[in-house]
């Protein structure tokens, strides 16, 4: 067992346990965002560098600081470690500048992007990024390409987090996608033309942060503030059946996994509850979801008993003015 | 184009260099088959190529494909008979990179990236090759033309104007078969 | 000064070939290693000699091997790097080309010293050429007992074989090469598990560069004192350094540590002064990555002493004022070369060769070679000078692997040692054709 300080407050954990675990034991006010990190897929984490944190003592044996801030979803804990997240001043810094690195190229089209509400990369610049533009490039386009009848693609909007990658070598038989080519014009794609379609091909779907890989069968039916979700179950010989569904009046609109306050699925569930189960016949209703999403748009819009948003304060707010300001 | 589709010869090298690795591991050979597969097939890899090279390792399409496209020597598409890359960084731009590839382009009409219309020629520029010290310099193949002045570089392309075979880094003796 | 060993034979007529190579005394190191020494010892060696790595980190060699896991039953691998891509570094190249028994030698040496049965040669693809000649060598060594089965008779064996590599700078970080080998993307792996617990295939492995294996037979032969008597402090023995731009005698040479940079640039023994009679403007020392220092601060200290060829000396003064050995890519510039249009080169060179892992280094390199292109060409601001040293500085550090401070260091120390130079591309576009790089079209033309 280690025990290991974050932002001040003190946490046993079992030997192995990474900063980011031990984090998120102790609970949202101290645990780092995530935008690459998935518990449930293997050698997740690592590329993103939202999670950096300060190692202000090493541990109790060796107690020197680390040199460089470390991603703590790939750092073990020590015993007697000290870890700075929000009250290390250059964690905060630096996690401003991978927000505004993971933005200069991605579109500001959240207006049009049916992840909107529910976006990782939203919620990261709300709550981490800086309120102003620094760059005046033009942004990186791709060829567009079609995965299929049930996946949209914009690879515009993907921030390489390559979970979805994973999720295909993971999850499903026979990956058909990877990353196609390198460095800033690194692509997710199937470089032939080809459908990514097998029994739970959808779940990249879930897994991406932001929305590169969106729901075709939800595609600009609704805004997803205007959806009500509720947890339901069916009996399914794929899946264990247990997932999201999201009504838009009385229709079923969309069916996802379940997320847990980190935003990752509980479990992963299969096509056929995903894209074939739209009606509210399929499926035993358990009662409504709680959505935990920080997103403002989320926050002002779900019912407030639903929603659990962080205290706003003037720096949480700001940002707004960014999107507003950008999209005209 | 070409059958895809190893000779005996090219097939045998393949064995030899598949046993260099452990078993299991024949993915290591990757590298060096897309080497072969791009010398043997037109100096390019086309997507049968690549389904070729996935076969023989038995690993999937999609493992070759990320592949090919992460290594700058691996062409995804056709290029001339004879490729010219040549090198533009650092010790090579001080001593008159920039002067070569416009005496090149100039000279077969075409710009860095492009083919010429007959085929013949494709000019590249790259990063450095490691030849600082004799630049500036151009490679075509696995030959490296050093010290380069605009009469060295005529030539060059005069030679290769008459030559009907695919500049290759590689051929099928470059390895050992033991 | 002028002490050889790596090269004390290179001008030898047919020292490419085994029987040349042994007759100068090639090989004794495995004799003497496999016949009268336990792997414990040469380790010993290796770390009393103080040879550091040679690929430009400077890591001690026996420290690094010391840390090798040796788990029962495990496979171990050496693996060198003879991916040399550094910008400015041609070294390696030049010791496999001419003397590749050299290299062979120590990777059979090493590899007993460390247990590995099986030794790879991870060569950048564009090296085709030298590939060839490695090929060769291998298999007359092959053929002479030095390597395969029961090696000069005692019960060590070792496969030894050379890899070719497609054209990835990032395949130089010893985890990416290790990827690269198992024919994956060159992707750095995520540290730890290091290699030496963790590496090909999982297993324990050590990854060291050419000259450093090659540097390893002499360490045997005479002993790790006596290496670490040559040179100059903890920058024990000699080092390759490959000089190249604006100096008259562009090359390899081998130097004994400690010789001062003013002798390296302009004594006869090796670079033979400026070009054409030139000024002296600037330096990069040890390849692309390290900081350029401007001529009075790579010829002497802030603290006014000589600047000596050696780890410490050239890093003397942090990066305020000093720069680093590096990979011993010694890039000469003289007073007609543009500072920005040279980082614009390695800027662009960098965002070519970013991996696209991690979001610093993939964003980043590519923003700052926008924005120096938009600086060289005469569009730049104020402002964008600000942003570049703001960017650099938000990759320095934070990225999986050191591509992204390879890629930070040469546009701070640009803007830190030139920043006036800077600011007059941008307030006076019209003059930048007068400090526009050197153009020697005449000698294109001519020589």
């Amino acid at each position: 067992m280690a025990n290991i300080t974050i932002d001040g407050q003190t946490i046993e954990v079992a030997d192995g346990t990474t900063i980011l675990q031990a984090a998120r034991m102790i609970g949202p006010e101290v645990a780092p965002p995530t935008m690459c990190y998935y518990s449930k897929l293997k050698t997740s984490g690592g590329y993103c560098r939202t999670c950096l944190v300060e190692v202000s003592k090493g541990s109790e044996k060796d107690p020197r600081p680390m040199p460089k801030l470390v991603a703590s979803c790939r750092t073990a804990v020590m015993d007697g470690m000290e870890v700075k997240n929000i009250t290390s001043a250059k964690v905060i810094e630096a996690r401003k500048s991978v927000v505004e690195f993971l933005l200069i190229n991605h579109p500001l089209d959240c207006p049009i992007c049916d992840q909107a509400g529910e976006c990782h990369l939203q919620d990261l610049g709300y709550e981490h990024g800086s309120a102003k533009t620094r760059t005046d490039f033009e942004r990186r386009t791709f060829e567009k390409i079609d995965i299929g009848p049930k996946i949209q693609l914009h690879m515009t909007r993907c921030i390489l987090c390559f979970r979805c990658v994973k999720v295909a070598e993971q999850i499903t038989d026979g990956r058909v996608h990877g990353v196609m080519n390198r460095g800033d014009v690194s692509e997710i794609s199937t470089y032939i033309e080809q459908a990514i379609d097998n029994d739970f091909s959808g779940n990249i779907i879930d897994v991406c942060p932001v929305g590169a890989l969106t729901d075709k069968t939800f595609r600009f039916k609704s805004r997803v503030w205007f959806t009500k979700p509720m947890n339901a179950h069916r009996n399914c010989d794929k899946c264990s059946g247990k997932a999201v569904i999201w009504y838009k009046g009385d229709d079923v609109a969309r069916v996802t996994g379940r997320k847990d306050q980190w935003g990752e699925v509980e479990e992963f569930i299969c096509n056929t509850c995903r894209f074939d189960k739209k009606l509210t016949s399929d499926w035993t209703i358990e009662g409504p979801k709680e959505i935990s999403h920080q997103s403002v748009i989320s926050a002002n819009h779900y019912p407030a008993n639903m929603v659990k948003p962080r205290e706003l304060t003037l720096n949480n707010i700001k940002p707004i003015t960014l999107i507003a300001g950008e999209i005209k | 184009m070409s059958e895809i589709k190893f000779d005996d010869n090219s097939l045998a090298l393949v064995q030899s260099i598949i046993k260099r690795y452990p078993e299991g591991k024949q993915k290591s050979a990757l590298l060096p088959l897309l080497h072969l597969a791009q010398a043997e097939f037109d100096g390019w890899l086309s997507v049968p190529a690549m389904d070729y090279v996935a076969s023989l390792l038995s690993i999937k399409p999609i493992e070759v494909y990320e592949v090919a496209s992460f290594y700058s020597m691996f062409n995804l598409k056709p290029v001339g008979k004879c490729l010219i890359e040549v090198c533009r960084t650092s010790s090579c731009w001080l001593r008159g990179a920039n002067e070569i590839v416009d005496h090149i382009g100039n000279k077969l009409g075409i710009k860095p990236g492009e083919t010429t219309a007959d085929g013949k020629f494709t000019l590249k520029t790259v990063e450095c090759l490691g030849s600082c010290g004799t630049a500036p310099m151009l490679q075509i193949g696995d030959k490296f033309h050093e010290d380069l002045t605009f009469d060295k570089v005529d030539s060059l392309l005069d030679e290769w104007s008459n030559k009907t075979e695919h500049s290759k880094y590689l051929d099928v003796n470059t390895f050992r078969k033991n | 000064m002028s002490k050889k060993i790596l090269l004390e034979h290179i001008n030898v007529p047919g020292i490419e070939t085994l029987e040349v190579y042994r007759s100068k005394g090639g090989y004794s190191s495995v004799e003497k290693a496999l016949k009268t020494m336990t792997q414990d010892a040469i380790v010993e060696e290796v770390k009393k000699s103080g040879l550091r790595g040679r690929g430009g980190a400077g890591f001690p060699t026996g420290m690094k091997w010391s840390f090798l896991a040796k788990p029962e039953g495990v496979a171990r691998y050496l693996v060198c790097n003879a991916d040399e891509s550094e910008p400015g570094t041609f070294k390696d190249r030049y010791l496999m080309e001419k003397i590749p028994h050299l290299l062979i030698e120590g990777m059979i040496t090493s590899s007993f010293a460390l247990g590995a049965n099986t030794s790879y040669i991870y060569v950048r693809g564009e090296y085709f050429y030298i590939i060839k000649i490695l090929e060769k060598a291998i298999d007359d060594a092959y053929k002479a007992g030095l390597l395969g089965k029961n090696i000069l008779g005692t019960d060590y064996s070792l496969d030894l074989h050379v890899q070719a590599g497609a054209g990835a700078y990032i395949c130089g970080e010893e985890t990416a090469l290790l990827e690269s080998l198992e024919g994956k993307r060159g992707n750095p792996r995520i540290k730890p598990p290091f290699p030496a617990i963790a590496g090909l295939y999982a297993c324990p492995t050590i990854v060291n560069n050419v000259e450093t294996l090659a540097a390893v037979p002499s360490i045997v032969n005479n002993g790790g004192e006596w290496y670490a008597g040559i040179g100059i402090g903890r920058s024990t023995g000699t080092k390759l350094i490959s000089a190249s731009g604006h100096i008259n005698k562009p090359g390899v040479y081998e130097i004994e540590m400690g010789i001062t940079v003013e002798d390296f640039i302009y004594s006869d023994e090796y670079c033979g002064g400026i070009k054409n009679g030139k000024k002296l403007k600037a330096v990069v020392a040890g390849g692309s990555s390290v900081p350029i220092l401007p001529a009075d601060l790579i010829l002497t200290t802030a603290n006014g002493e000589k600047r000596l060829m050696s780890y410490e000396s050239l890093a003397d003064g942090g990066f305020a004022s000093g720069t680093m050995l590096g990979s011993g890519g010694f890039i000469v510039m003289d007073e007609t070369t543009s500072i920005v249009e040279n980082l614009y080169t390695f800027a662009r060179f960098y965002h070519h060769e970013s991996c696209g892992q991690c979001s610093p280094c993939r964003e980043g390199t590519a923003w700052m070679e926008k924005i120096l292109h938009k600086i060289k060409d005469g569009h730049g601001t104020l402002a964008d000078v600000d942003l570049l040293w703001e960017i650099q500085s938000k990759i320095e550090g934070n990225t999986i692997c050191p591509l992204g401070d390879a890629a930070a260091w040469p546009v701070a120390s640009a803007i830190r040692h030139f920043k006036a130079e800077f600011e007059d591309y941008v307030k006076n576009p019209s003059s930048i054709s007068k400090v526009k790089h050197y153009h020697n079209m005449n000698n294109l033309a001519t020589a």
